[in-house]
């Protein structure tokens, strides 16, 4: 089975208090630390279960700035055995359509029997690269995946697919497939600093925006999503936020609790 | 006349919430550019759903056919690109869910058309549609625009507000014919799973005291276990604390685990995505604790504490055993 992962390296911002930028339409991102996209992590790990019960080859992919190259060693270190960067600076701010169809190129010539990406990436929230690359590849796809098994015929795929209110769908994908996975499907392995140090040296595979399209090629795709602006919600305008020492606020808390029926 | 589309989502018999947050959201925009609002039913017997959606829509499109029972994203696809092509509607509107995160990216690839996914909800101002979605870990609100006339497609978040006031209509029912096409072998649909029930039905308590990725460790889950019990509450979590197996899947709220609607939900060390405000905020009170002040959890919650949870926590299990002891 070879498997293509497609990862994306993102802000962390659970417990950041951010800030927007200069222009309103994006986040200041320079002190914020970067990490895999928590769904591709789950991905990576999905990839290495299925390539260490059949073997084959695991190539990652990310289309991202130089930093990005963090979130592709941490994949090696996984066990991924390639990696690839499409890099260039015109393709900051990128939306859904442009990244799959930079993916597409880049990965048009590279032998797969499933494709893998996050069910959604933090960031932008979309949950849509993952089908659009499927559907250019024309391959069939399942999304929000949450288990793979692959039958004896190594030729079709059962997946689980998460639907809402405790639900899911059960379904057979003739391979090859895309899937997007979803969180939970497995514990990802835990990557340690010398794990990351070991791969420093593995070559990653760079490629710009000339090596992908030739000057034949149809002008450079294009966003079709304008982003206007991004700005901070109004927080805390309805919550009564209770002040004081951890000891005050604790008391205060419980006066809340008596009086609306929190305390049996 | 120009039309919004709204796909209706249905599954094993019922029609899913999400379709009438999208027609009312619909309603509103097609109001504001004088267009008219079309649904589309795909099933294999809809007669069923008609009074259920044709009192609220301009037109009603039915799609009837055999291999439409179960939702197989071809068949919506190719029924669909069809339909789009030829009714050319301004807007799409498709739920942002398991079967919308699926044919929405497709449909909007092979037709050539924007996709803003994952919207909060819609506007219409002399600058075209406006599409507001979070973005960041639902932290930041995010406005996109697209270019004049450009028809396009939109897939809405579950848990959207419905207009009440909106007046009723009478649809115009009209049956569209199943495409020809051969029987699809790439994807087939087995069955429905749900998951285990479980020990505690979290759907029953009146108090809840839910425990999100804040926690920081499994062996920390103890803290907010007691503060639980000794408020005579159940123990609930969010997503991220399934996902790493600190608890089981039947103690998850939000819009992939359970919906609860207790006396009072205190949510510890939770942000509040919007996935897992949809399955909580019924609830009559909501507390929360936080060290994020910007937690969107806090927009949310009546009540709010802006510190370290392993501070609070305990403390506050300490003054609830102390009320209890006074008390009785």
């Amino acid at each position: 089975m070879n498997i293509i992962v497609c990862v994306k390296h993102v802000p962390q911002v659970e417990e950041e208090e951010l800030i927007i930028n200069q222009a309103g339409v994006d986040i200041e991102k320079e002190d914020l630390v970067f990490d895999i996209n928590e769904w591709d992590y789950y991905a990576v790990e999905e990839a290495i279960r299925i390539k260490e019960k059949y073997g084959g080859k695991i190539t990652v992919i990310t289309v991202g700035e130089e930093k990005s190259r963090d979130t592709l060693r941490k994949a090696l270190a996984m066990g991924a055995d390639e990696a690839i960067l499409a890099q260039d600076e015109r393709l900051s701010g990128s939306d859904v359509f442009v990244t799959a169809r930079i993916l597409h190129q880049a990965l048009k010539n590279i032998p797969y029997d499933i494709i893998l990406t996050g069910a959604q990436a933090s960031d932008d929230a979309s949950a849509a690269v993952g089908v659009t690359l499927a559907e250019m590849f024309g391959i069939p796809y399942g999304a929000l995946v949450n288990k793979i098994d692959i039958e004896p015929d190594n030729k079709t795929v059962k997946i689980k697919r998460e639907l809402e209110g405790n639900l899911n769908e059960v379904l057979d994908i003739k391979l090859p497939a895309l899937f997007t996975i979803q969180t939970g499907i497995n514990e990802p392995r835990y990557v340690s600093v010398a794990g990351i140090r070991n791969v420093k040296t593995r070559p990653i595979k760079q490629l710009s925006l000339e090596d992908l399209f030739s000057k034949e090629e149809a002008a450079l795709p294009c966003s079709k999503l304008i982003i206007k602006k991004m700005s901070l919600p109004k927080v805390g305008a309805k919550a009564q936020i209770l002040e004081g020492t951890p000891e005050k606020k604790a008391e205060e808390l419980v006066a809340v609790l008596k009086e609306k029926g929190g305390i049996l | 006349m120009n039309q919004i589309l709204v796909l209706i989502e249905h599954r094993r018999n019922q029609i899913r919430d999400v379709s009438y947050e999208m027609i009312s959201t619909a309603r509103t925009l097609a109001d504001k550019i004088q267009a008219e609002v079309a649904a589309v039913l795909l099933g294999d017997d809809l007669n069923n759903f008609i009074p259920q959606i044709s009192g609220k829509v301009n037109k009603l499109l039915l799609v009837e056919d055999k291999r439409l029972e179960n939702y197989n994203s071809v068949y919506y696809q190719k029924v669909l690109s069809n339909i789009i092509n030829e009714r050319k509607p301004v807007l799409t509107f498709i739920g942002h869910t398991a079967i919308g995160i699926e044919i929405a990216p497709a449909l909007a690839y092979q037709l050539d058309i924007p996709l803003a996914s994952n919207c909060a909800t819609l506007d219409y101002s002399d600058d075209g549609f406006i599409a507001h979605k979070r973005t960041y870990g639902d932290k930041i609100d995010t406005e996109l625009g697209f270019k004049p006339g450009q028809i396009f497609m939109a897939t809405l978040q579950q848990g959207a507000k419905i207009d009440e006031s909106q007046p009723a209509l009478t649809a115009e029912v009209i049956k569209v014919a199943m495409p020809a096409l051969e029987e699809i072998e790439y994807r087939k649909f087995i069955e429905y799973i749900e998951e285990a029930a479980g020990e505690v039905d979290i759907t029953q308590a009146d108090i809840i005291v839910s425990v999100g990725r804040g926690i920081k460790d499994e062996k920390n889950i103890g803290i907010v276990q007691e503060l639980a019990n000794a408020m005579g509450g159940a123990l609930a979590c969010s997503r991220p604390v399934v996902d790493k197996r600190w608890l089981p899947k039947e103690r998850q709220v939000g819009t992939s685990g359970k919906t609860v609607k207790p006396r009072l939900y205190l949510a510890v060390g939770i942000s509040g995505s919007f996935q897992h405000c949809a399955g909580m905020k019924g609830s009559s009170t909501i507390i929360a604790i936080n060290k994020d002040p910007n937690a969107p959890i806090f927009e949310i919650a009546q009540y709010g504490i802006v510190d370290d949870l392993f501070k609070v926590v305990p403390k506050l299990t300490e003054k609830v055993k102390e009320f209890k002891l006074v008390r009785n």
